[in-house]
């Protein structure tokens, strides 16, 4: 068994960083995920020699991950939704030119300024690409602590095994709070997979490597675009991560990721008690999104509770994965408010048992 | 002190005819041709046998198509590679 | 033989004797790869290029040199150097240098940047990069005009100066000021050397590429923030022929943007 520590989600994230090589960290303080550039300014450089900048901007710490993931290291930054927005057009970049690295946005209430308070409305940033041109990241989803560690050495091979920036879409309430963490070994500075493309100067026995998004060719912009549809369509086929509890006898669906899905944990141990056959699926990954899992259940339930923590984002994947063939209800609440599981229990009866 | 005598070799495909050669030259050597390459620039060309091989014309080319010798009594230092400069030779003979 | 009978006999005057490896004195460097450059004619970035590239060969520091191309017509700057290279969003250069120099230290990074993409949109990551004394080479092509979109007024335009966007010349009251970067670096600290330089004639391009080569030497010696500001030409935007455009940069842009030295290292002062 790892070390176990009571950390908060955002201290885990920073030390899950250090722990699976990451190499270089630049990143600007923003509510509510500052402790993650706080706990790496204090721990990271003397433990493994990596490098923690605090950049000027959001843009400018995005485009330090650009230049240090072309250069081969594993590169990571943190921010959350305001920062996030920010950070697209050189996701977009980064997500064109290839370029593995993560980042995790500890998702506040928005739109604008918002509020400090947690709320997954940055879904469709996250999932539908964010800044412009048809790309993907992969998002990965943690419900808690614990999750915070272990997607941060998941996302970085994740990364590094497709060329695609990885992204952890969690929320203010998962990165402030406290749990128990069991954390993994130390893992070798900048991984383990070969980065021949990397700019690190050319050398006589290798042509010289070019770090570009640009390609005036329609024909070849056009390639290159055939050639990331490809790969994430093998993200789609291989890398669909998703938990389910009491789905085998279920009549209706709650379906949740992240601190939402912890609720419905709850809603479905309540509704089990009313003996409602209720089940829950979480989807880990939300791009690559469950698909699959969501079509091959519609035959066996009569309804799907969509529950989230926005004005419905995630409802409309739901939606294109049963094609219309059973019916799908959301629930939501925005502004940083949290749900309880009564609320969310009394919504779904009102809905598919009294059929209101 | 031995006459310095220069020469250029000039790869007239990728000149643009943009004369700043012209100008630099102090020999007053050079000029645009009354023919045109193949991406209908008037290349540049020399008129006259007097280059000392100063180098000018080359440095301000934004298309590095000029080559420069150089004999004088000393033998400068060679500056870079030699090998390929063969096969950077494009010079049009009519 | 008159003059234009000497037109039409263009290789008579080939030197056989001297045109041989011995007597050899310059040719391009190998580090330019050997294409035709899409710039315009006369434009002064190939020049700059090929400045770059000789003192990277001459140095022999291409394993260790990595470039960072702007957006801007240098854009593909990367397609003519024979080095590891990597084109950032516009104005991100330094951004996107900094990522790199900081997990490699030891190798020598440098930026190519336009005036648009280094004082206008880029201003913040170029002060900050300067303010953090990044260990790396800016080379700043200012031709006071955005190239690559046909001629609209940049931060560096002179007053008066006509382009697409000033039609009427650019008003200093509507429009502000240029902005003198390189004197506004060279005041932080972390910044290590600053000078202006032009690429308009042989001498001048002689002094530019000795920039370039002390700043790598600088840049070896970890001394902070290099900056070399090269006031080029635009002939295509200005709307004048090469020959006019040097005339107007001797005339009208080093007035306003004086040659020389503007921070050099303590020891060297």
């Amino acid at each position: 068994m790892g070390e176990v520590r009571l950390m908060k989600g955002n201290e885990a994230l920073a030390e899950a960083a250090i722990r699976a090589g990451c190499d270089a960290y630049f990143g600007y303080p923003i509510t509510p995920q500052s402790e993650v550039l706080e706990y790496l300014s204090r721990e990271a450089p003397q433990r493994t020699g990596m490098v923690v900048l605090q950049a000027e901007s959001e843009i400018a710490s995005i485009n330090m991950i650009y230049g240090a993931a072309g250069a081969g290291k594993r590169a990571m930054t943190t921010s959350s939704s305001p920062g996030i927005s920010l950070m697209q057009e050189g996701l977009s970049y980064i997500a064109a030119a290839e370029l593995p690295c993560l980042l995790a946005n500890i998702n506040r209430g928005g739109p604008g300024l918002g509020t400090i308070q947690p709320a997954q409305s940055d879904y469709f940033q996250s999932v539908k690409g964010g800044g412009h041109g048809d790309y993907k990241l992969i998002v990965l989803a943690p419900s808690s602590v614990q999750e915070m560690a272990d997607f941060v050495r998941l996302g970085f091979d994740l990364a590094d095994k497709y060329r695609n920036p990885v992204m952890i879409l969690s929320d203010g309430a998962i990165g402030q709070m406290m749990e128990k963490v069991e954390l993994f070994e130390q893992q070798p500075k900048g991984g383990t997979f070969p980065k021949p493309w990397a700019t690190t100067g050319k050398t006589k026995d290798r042509q010289r490597n070019i770090i570009t998004s640009l390609h005036i060719d329609p024909k070849e912009m056009e390639n290159i675009n055939l050639r990331l549809q490809e790969k994430y369509h093998a993200i789609e086929e291989n890398e669909v991560r998703y938990e389910v509890m009491k789905i085998d006898d279920a009549e209706f669906i709650l379906t949740a990721y992240g601190l939402a899905a912890r609720i419905c944990q709850k809603v479905v141990e309540l509704a089990r008690e009313k003996n409602y056959k209720v089940g829950l699926i979480r989807p880990i990954t939300l791009f690559p999104f469950p698909k699959k899992l969501f079509a091959e259940i519609v035959p066996r339930i009569k309804g799907i509770l969509d529950v989230e923590l926005n004005a419905g984002q995630m409802v409309e994947d739901v939606k294109l994965s049963v094609e219309g063939k059973v019916r799908v209800e959301f629930y939501g609440r925005m502004g940083g408010i949290i749900p309880t599981p009564e609320e969310i229990l009394e919504h779904f009866e009102k809905i598919f048992i009294k059929g209101e | 002190m031995a006459k310095v005598k220069g020469d250029i070799i000039v790869d007239i495909e990728k000149c643009k005819g943009c004369e700043l050669c012209v100008v630099a030259c102090p020999q007053g050597a050079i000029a645009l041709s009354d023919n045109i390459n193949k991406k209908g620039y008037h290349y540049m060309i020399k008129i006259k046998d007097n280059c000392t091989g100063c180098e000018n014309c080359a440095l301000v080319c934004p298309d590095a198509v000029i080559t420069v010798y150089r004999k004088s009594g000393k033998k400068k230092e060679k500056i870079a590679t030699i090998s390929n400069v063969q096969n950077n030779m494009t010079m049009e003979v009519n | 033989m008159d003059e234009k009978d000497l037109k039409l006999n263009e290789t008579e005057f080939l030197n056989e004797d001297i045109c041989v490896a011995e007597y050899l004195v310059y040719k391009k460097p190998e580090t330019l790869i050997d294409i035709d450059l899409h710039y315009c004619p006369g434009c002064g970035h190939g020049v700059v290029h090929r400045l770059l590239m000789e003192v990277i060969e001459e140095m022999n520091i291409v394993d260790k040199v990595i470039g960072v191309a702007p957006v801007g017509c240098s854009v593909f700057a990367y397609n003519y150097m024979d080095i590891d290279m990597q084109e950032a969003a516009h104005g991100r250069a330094t951004a996107v240098a900094t990522g790199i120099k900081r997990v490699l230290p030891d190798k020598l990074v440098f930026t190519y940047q336009g005036d648009g993409d280094l004082a206008a949109i880029g201003t913040a990551e170029t002060i900050h990069a300067c303010n953090r004394g990044e260990n790396f080479l800016i080379v700043f092509i200012n031709n006071a005009v955005y190239g690559m979109t046909s001629g609209q007024m940049a931060p560096t335009t002179l007053p008066g100066m006509v382009t697409t966007t000033t039609p009427f010349g650019r008003d200093t009251s509507i429009t502000g000021f240029p902005l003198k970067i390189s004197e506004l670096v060279a005041q932080l600290p972390g910044v290590c050397y600053v000078t202006r330089t032009s690429v308009h004639t042989a001498g001048n391009v002689r002094r530019t590429k000795k920039a370039i080569q002390k700043a790598f030497e600088y840049q070896m010696q970890n001394k902070g923030t290099c900056l070399i500001e090269v006031l080029s030409n635009c002939p295509s935007n200005w709307k004048m022929t090469p020959l006019e455009s040097n005339k107007f940069i001797e005339e009208e842009m080093i007035p306003f943007y004086p040659l020389g030295d503007i921070k050099v290292p303590k020891e060297e002062k």
